[in-house]
């Protein structure tokens, strides 16, 4: 392997108001090798990467590529030198073809047809040197999203790039696909490709890269080559600590059923059924977790339960009290009523108002609580004196409750969330990726306070794409594929089982 | 709280003035601007003729909003400005406030009577202009059928249309006269493009001969009834010229001559409140015959105008004015 | 993602403070352009509209207007909502004032009628609202759509009641008979001792309109309902996660929205004008969405914003007068300069001021 620098950062700074998002950062990535970047959900990572692709701009420190100092400007800049990125979300136009978004942006003039025919080949060359195979007259949204996501890279390919980033590029994908992916890597780094693999799953370093390097709090901590590092020495420097990666936790002792779902059927917007024809059962004292593969129903289910979602057919009964969700009017305000608490997967988009301050988003959801005020009127001081309570209980930092939401980091807004639902003492708790985003001191609190709803005797629905906190919360394990409930497990299961479970290899086996 | 310096001397001055023989007079026109090539262009015209033959000057106003007019009167008569002509039944009530507050200010209004001792009201009976240019209309048409597009269906667009169906019918009680009204906002005088898709649809249905009682819209009228090879009929001033050959003839108001009237009464001294009704026969309203259209109207046609016109003023031929009771007799 | 916050003195009245002084600047420009002196200009301008007693009390009473139509925009903000059938909704406002002075005035005195009036206008006014918030809250129909067209139907409803039902009998004028004493709300300079504004027409109803701010504050601010309407307007998916309905926010906000519209019509229609006429409105109700931008929805800057606006409807008039070379559409200009420099430019100094302010507080900064 060449000594050759592909990419050398050198003193990379940047600040977002108070917070040092990345702080002189030294990095360099050797020509033709594959550099993990692992580290902590908002350790900086996608910080430095927007910085390198030109999204940001570096407060201080300087760029270069091919050891040249370079200013990168914005995505065009670093496509010019050769930078291409492969998104977390795809930025690909659904209603295209594959070759209509590999060419999107980059026509090569105003008329078409030629660019349309010369990208033909260049695709064709691309596909057979990197085994890249896509039918290049597909239409984007008809293909998987391990497919979609090969043409992100055959685009990036397209314009020219030798140093391609992927920025988390298998939180969509199934085992199999993810292997796949990695054996694309593999060839475009013998073909001396550059490529920088973005990640929090340590798993994925050990099996794809020849280099890592540890962010934590904005740093790189330490920069290892992969054969010579281990996953505890990793996340030791990813931490900074030794990690616990077990909760402590006694045996569930299940008692009454507080949730029951029949035959929960749920078609969404496009006309899929995307749930389909879900039973499951929650008890008392439980922690049920449903595993699965982002985008195989467990969202929609997890909402549908909680009164968001219109449901094709089925029935919810908590605590006892039975509905038809399909037949009668439901909203999340009845739902919570019966007991059922919710944190949901998204806490930007669904659990929270961001622009509002914290001691408002304390009541979301319980505004009409009549301890919050009187009559058609809201009691600030009430709501505020509730909220520092919380805030005390659960050490949300900083601790102000006037304080706008969007200034809390993701593990305190995460605790706002959580305070607010298991407060209410529900008799049962809908959790969506409780730590996504989260950092692991925060993950630690979290996981002890399910646990201690659990050992209240509370039932708790944990939903999450990690299946290692799936296992170190779950009493039972319901594996989830393409909208059914494929199987149940214990939580010791093998990873191989519980991974063929999640990629529907078990064919329909159904859930007792 | 104090008056600005600027100010204060501005009533000073206006108090001396006002007691002076001749004040300098003022229009305040109507929504619509100066120069919206009809009502407000015509009484515009008036005092400039005003201007030139005297050689005095005159203070004009143009209103954004029906509210601002009081504002606009009393601003003028504070200045001493005598006397405040204002154009359009829209400032009505404004001039009346504005009258009982200047008591020694002169205030004519056009289009609208508002008694009281110091207002002259000057009003138009502009059915009777409407009903020659039905009579023109329904002779020069081939078809039988003649168009009428208004602004409005306001009370004085649906008495010029009533004069002008009792003209048509006056000639012939087959005539049919399709009509149409631009629209419901002050946009419906404003709008070219809406009064040629109406001219259109009118000439479709086979009128051929389309007056245009729109302002602003009415060019989109003459300009589609032209570029069909039809007639138009102009109003208020003389559109003969815009689509020389193709615009039969054009009724006119005469504001200017209201306003001219009212400005060198005032300077002769002449002036007096009362109430002033202008049709054919004082002059207030006309028709014109010039180069444009010379070749378009007949003798035939002419002579039975012309002899309309003399049966009107000398009362032998009533028309109905519609805005008396709201009902058109045919 | 904006990093940062400007403290709220500077959101509240710095940045509207700039952004008003960058218009005014970029007008005075305009007014070099045409050989006018824009000092003089500006001068008139202010004089015009605060610097007599008279002009004081046509820039209230313009406000007045501004500050009812702000609102009503305002309020529909919060809920995420752009209301933009002010216009119409004022409109059909002026018609259940009218309804209520037409059925009272010769019997009873004003502040008999004023109830009924408040009430006409607010129901007409709410009820014009009704009908694009249904098709927003069930069908999706977008409200910038519907309630523009609604403007449209609001005019020719309009003119029809006036020319065949509602005018006087033989009157060439589309509008209502003038209401008696007892529809016709007092002057502020009478019900306000002390004050003097000339013969300007503000009246009574400026002081309904703070009332109508205060009543708006506590609404959004310190009610369940306002807390829904922000919640729903800040997002809509976390709005549905907290169990509120946005049917009925939808419909709910742009019922209050219609009614503070429709109040617009007691300053003109029962305070000013005292008969219902065709186009009272005049565009009060479009003025209102800039109001309610450069107030930032909040009844204090509706204030401020409606008697700035005040000021260049009234400063506007005086200008013309004195100087005849900046003519009406002039002023047009100006108040559209204002309104796109407050409204639509509001985030051009935001950068530079939030740099500024980054600068001074640095020292103090704490990590996170």
């Amino acid at each position: 392997m060449s000594e050759e620098l592909a990419i050398e950062l050198v003193g990379i700074d940047k600040r977002f108001g108070p917070v040092h998002a990345n702080k002189n950062i030294d990095l360099k990535v050797r020509k033709g090798s594959i550099h993990g970047i692992v580290g902590e959900n908002g350790a900086g990572k996608s910080t430095l990467m927007s910085i390198l692709y030109g999204f940001y701009h570096a407060d201080g420190g300087e760029i270069r590529v091919d050891g040249k100092a370079v200013s990168i400007a914005g995505s065009q800049a670093a496509i010019a030198l050769g930078i291409g990125m492969v998104h977390q979300h795809f930025m690909l136009v659904e209603n295209f073809t594959v070759l209509e978004n590999v060419i999107l942006g980059a026509e090569g003039g105003p008329v078409l047809a030629g660019g349309v025919s010369r990208a033909r080949a260049e695709l064709k060359r691309l596909a057979a040197d990197y085994d890249l195979k896509v039918d290049p007259d597909a239409v984007i949204g008809d293909l998987p999203v391990g497919l979609q996501q090969r043409v992100e890279i055959l685009k990036a390919l397209f314009r020219g790039a030798d140093i391609l980033i992927l920025d988390e590029p298998t939180g969509v994908l199934t085992p199999a696909e993810a292997d796949h992916l990695f054996r694309i890597l593999r060839v475009l780094r013998d073909e001396g490709k550059t490529v920088l693999l973005i990640t929090h799953k340590l798993r994925e370093i050990m099996a794809a890269t020849d280099h890592v390097s540890v962010m934590r709090r904005g740093e790189i901590v330490a920069t290892r080559k992969t054969q010579k590092t281990s996953m505890g020495e990793l996340a030791e420097l990813m931490v900074g600590r030794r990690v616990l990666l077990e909760v402590a936790k006694g045996p569930a002792t299940p008692g009454r059923p507080v949730l029951q779902v029949e035959g929960l059927t749920v078609r969404d917007g496009r006309g899929v059924d995307v749930v389909r024809d879900v039973s499951l059962e929650v008890r008392a004292g439980e922690i049920v977790g449903i595993a699965g593969v982002s985008g195989n129903g467990q969202s929609q289910l997890l909402e549908a339960i909680a009164g968001i979602r219109k449901v094709r057919s089925g029935s919810v009964t908590v605590d006892g009290t039975r509905i038809d969700l399909a037949a009668t009017e439901v909203d999340a305000a009845r739902m919570r009523r019966l007991g059922l608490a919710h944190v949901p997967e998204d806490r930007h988009r669904m659990g929270l108002v961001t622009r509002f301050p914290e001691c408002e988003n304390a009541i979301l959801g319980y505004h009409h609580d009549p301890a919050y005020g009187r009559g058609a009127f809201l009691d600030y001081d009430a709501i505020r004196t509730a909220a520092r309570e919380k805030i005390e209980k659960y050490d949300i930092r900083p601790p102000q409750c006037m304080l706008k939401t969007a200034n809390f980091s993701g593990g305190n807004q995460q605790k706002i969330v959580l305070a607010r639902e298991i407060e209410r003492d529900p008799v049962i708790l809908l959790v969506g990726q409780p730590t996504r985003g989260v950092d692991i001191g925060a993950i630690e609190f979290i996981h002890k306070r399910l646990v201690a709803l659990r050992d209240a005797g509370k039932g708790v629905l944990l939903v999450s794409v990690e299946l290692d906190e799936i296992r170190a919360l779950a009493d039972r394990v319901l594996v989830m594929f393409d909208g059914r409930v494929v199987g149940e497990r214990a939580p010791e299961t093998e990873d191989s089982e519980l991974g063929l479970l999640m990629a529907g290899a078990a064919g329909q086996e159904a859930a007792e | 709280m104090t008056r600005s310096p600027c100010l204060l001397a501005g009533l000073v001055l206006a108090a001396i003035l006002s007691s002076a023989a001749v004040a300098e007079p003022a229009l305040v026109y109507s929504v619509g601007g100066r120069f919206d090539g009809s009502f407000n262009e015509a009484a515009w015209r008036g005092a400039e003729r005003f201007a030139k033959e005297t050689g005095e000057s005159y203070r004009d106003f143009e209103i954004a909003r029906d509210a601002d007019s009081l504002q606009a009167l009393r601003s003028f008569a504070a200045r001493g400005l005598s006397p405040v002509v204002a154009i359009g039944f829209n400032q009505a009530s404004a001039v009346d406030a504005a009258a009982k507050d200047y008591p020694q200010t002169s205030f004519s209004i056009v289009d609208m009577v508002v008694e009281a001792p110091n207002v002259r009201s000057v009003v138009f009976r502009e059915h009777e202009g409407a009903y020659i240019a039905g009579l023109l209309a329904a002779m020069a048409s081939q078809t039988g059928t003649i168009g009428f597009v208004g602004g409005m269906d306001i009370p004085i667009i649906r008495r010029f249309l009533c004069g002008y169906r009792q003209g048509a019918a006056s000639i012939s009680a087959d005539t049919r006269v399709l009509f149409n009204m631009a629209g419901d906002t002050p946009a419906a005088f404003a709008d070219p493009a809406r009064g040629a898709e109406l001219a259109r649809s009118q000439i479709a249905r086979g009128a051929d001969v389309v007056i245009q009682a729109a302002g602003g819209t009415g060019i989109g009228v003459l300009q589609a009834v032209a570029d069909a090879g039809k007639l138009g009929i102009g109003t208020d001033s003389n559109q003969n010229g815009l689509h020389p050959g193709k615009v039969l003839t054009s009724i006119r108001k005469r504001v200017d001559v209201a306003v001219h009237r009212n400005f060198s009464d005032a300077r002769d001294g002449k002036w007096s409140a009362d109430v002033q009704v202008l049709g054919l026969a004082e002059g207030g309203m006309d028709w014109v015959i010039d180069a444009d259209n010379r070749k378009l109207v007949t003798p035939a046609m002419e002579a039975a105008a012309r002899a309309a016109e003399t049966a009107i003023s000398e009362g032998r031929i009533q028309v109905h004015d519609a805005a008396s009771d709201g009902e058109c007799p045919l | 993602m904006t990093a940062g916050q400007l403290p709220r003195w500077a959101d509240y009245i710095l940045m509207p403070a700039i952004n008003v002084a960058a218009a005014f600047i970029v007008s005075g420009l305009v007014v070099l352009l045409i050989g006018e002196n824009p000092i003089e200009a500006v001068k008139v301008l202010v004089w015009g509209s605060l610097g007599w007693n008279e002009g004081i009390g046509f820039t209230l009473f313009y406000a007045t207007n501004f500050i009812f139509t702000g609102l009503a925009v305002a309020i529909a903000f919060h809920a995420g909502l752009f209301n933009i059938g002010g216009e119409g909704q004022a409109y059909l406002g002026g018609l259940g004032v009218a309804l209520a002075c037409l059925a009272l005035d010769r019997y009873v005195p004003w502040w008999v009628t004023l109830p009924f009036a408040v009430a006409g206008a607010a129901a007409f006014g709410a009820a014009w609202a009704f009908i694009p918030a249904v098709l927003q809250a069930k069908r999706g129909s977008h409200v910038v759509i519907t309630t523009i067209m609604f403007n449209f139907i609001a005019a020719s409803l309009m003119v029809y009641l006036l020319v065949n039902v509602m005018s006087k009998p033989g009157s060439m004028q589309p509008e209502t008979r003038t209401f008696e004493d007892g529809g016709r709300l007092p002057l502020l300079q009478d019900v306000l001792p002390f004050t003097d504004f000339g013969s300007a027409p503000v009246n009574f109803s400026f002081l309904l309109a703070l009332a109508a701010c205060l009543f708006v504050w506590v609404l959004v601010w310190r009610t369940r309902l306002g807390y829904e309407i922000r919640t729903f307007g800040a997002n809509q998916t976390a709005a549905v996660y907290a169990g509120i309905s946005p049917v009925r926010i939808t419909v709910v906000t742009m019922l209050i929205s219609g009614g503070l519209a429709g109040m617009m019509a007691i300053n003109e229609i029962m305070g000013s004008q005292h008969r219902l006429l065709i186009e009272f409105v005049s565009g009060y109700g479009f003025v209102g969405i800039a109001v309610a931008l450069m107030g930032r929805a909040h009844p204090v800057g509706i204030v401020f914003a409606a008697i700035l606006f005040g000021m260049l409807y009234q400063g506007g008039a005086e200008l013309a007068f004195e100087m005849p070379a900046i003519t009406r559409d002039m002023i047009v200009v100006i108040q559209g300069l204002v309104i796109l420099f407050a409204g639509a430019l509001e985030h051009m100094f935001r950068p530079a001021l939030l740099r500024v302010f980054g600068v001074l507080s640095a020292p103090a900064g704490t990590p996170a």
